[in-house]
């Protein structure tokens, strides 16, 4: 039986090249992490679905258990988790994340 | 609810036995720490799978009474100085 909630996130991050499963709204983040995660993504001028865990409890436990990742923000880029606040902002500082976005052919401003 | 910086030092010696850990209590309110993991077990490891590593350490705590950690992780070979010693 599958699992609802990983069908539809499967579905999010297979439609959208970058998804940000995040609190809040890239307008009105709720948190700090997210907040920083929507601006490394605009810094980067990469268009992002921003996804808002707050109004879906069962997204909020099911985004943790199909990544295998206990916090929100999460980011994934082409269907791949690159992981959350720490990571994409260590990325962001090394240039790493420009390099992963225009490795897997994702359009920035 | 919040932990103890010991503790959660405590938690990750007892997964990595070698490791070398940097533990800062970002806000004094034992609820956001940043910490700074040095253990040979992250080597050959993605970044992603180097903090999962260190989130099942905490056995669960992450995300809960742990609201907060600002994780860095690496091998002994790409450590600061201070974790060479």
């Amino acid at each position: 039986m599958s699992n609802p909630v990983f069908e539809r996130i499967k579905q999010d991050i297979t439609e959208n090249d970058v998804v940000l499963y995040m609190k809040g709204t890239p307008m009105f983040p709720q948190c700090g992490f997210s907040a920083a995660v929507v601006q490394v993504l605009t810094d980067h001028g990469v268009k992002f679905k921003g996804i808002d865990i707050l109004v879906d409890p069962s997204l909020r436990d099911g985004i943790k258990q199909f990544s295998n990742w206990p916090t929100l923000p999460q980011l994934y880029v082409k269907s791949e988790f690159v992981g959350g606040c720490d990571i994409v902002r260590e990325m962001a500082a090394n240039g790493e994340l420009k390099a992963l976005l225009a490795d897997k052919g994702v359009a920035t401003a | 609810m919040a932990m103890e910086a010991s503790v959660i030092e405590q938690m990750i010696k007892e997964a990595f036995p070698d490791a070398k850990v940097l533990i800062e209590d970002l806000r004094g309110d034992g609820d956001h720490y940043s910490a700074l993991v040095v253990s040979e077990a992250f080597k050959g490891k993605s970044r992603v799978q180097q903090h999962q590593m260190v989130y099942g350490a905490l056995q669960g705590k992450m995300g809960g009474e742990l609201h907060a950690l600002a994780l860095q992780t690496t091998t002994p070979e790409n450590a600061p100085d201070w974790a060479k010693a």
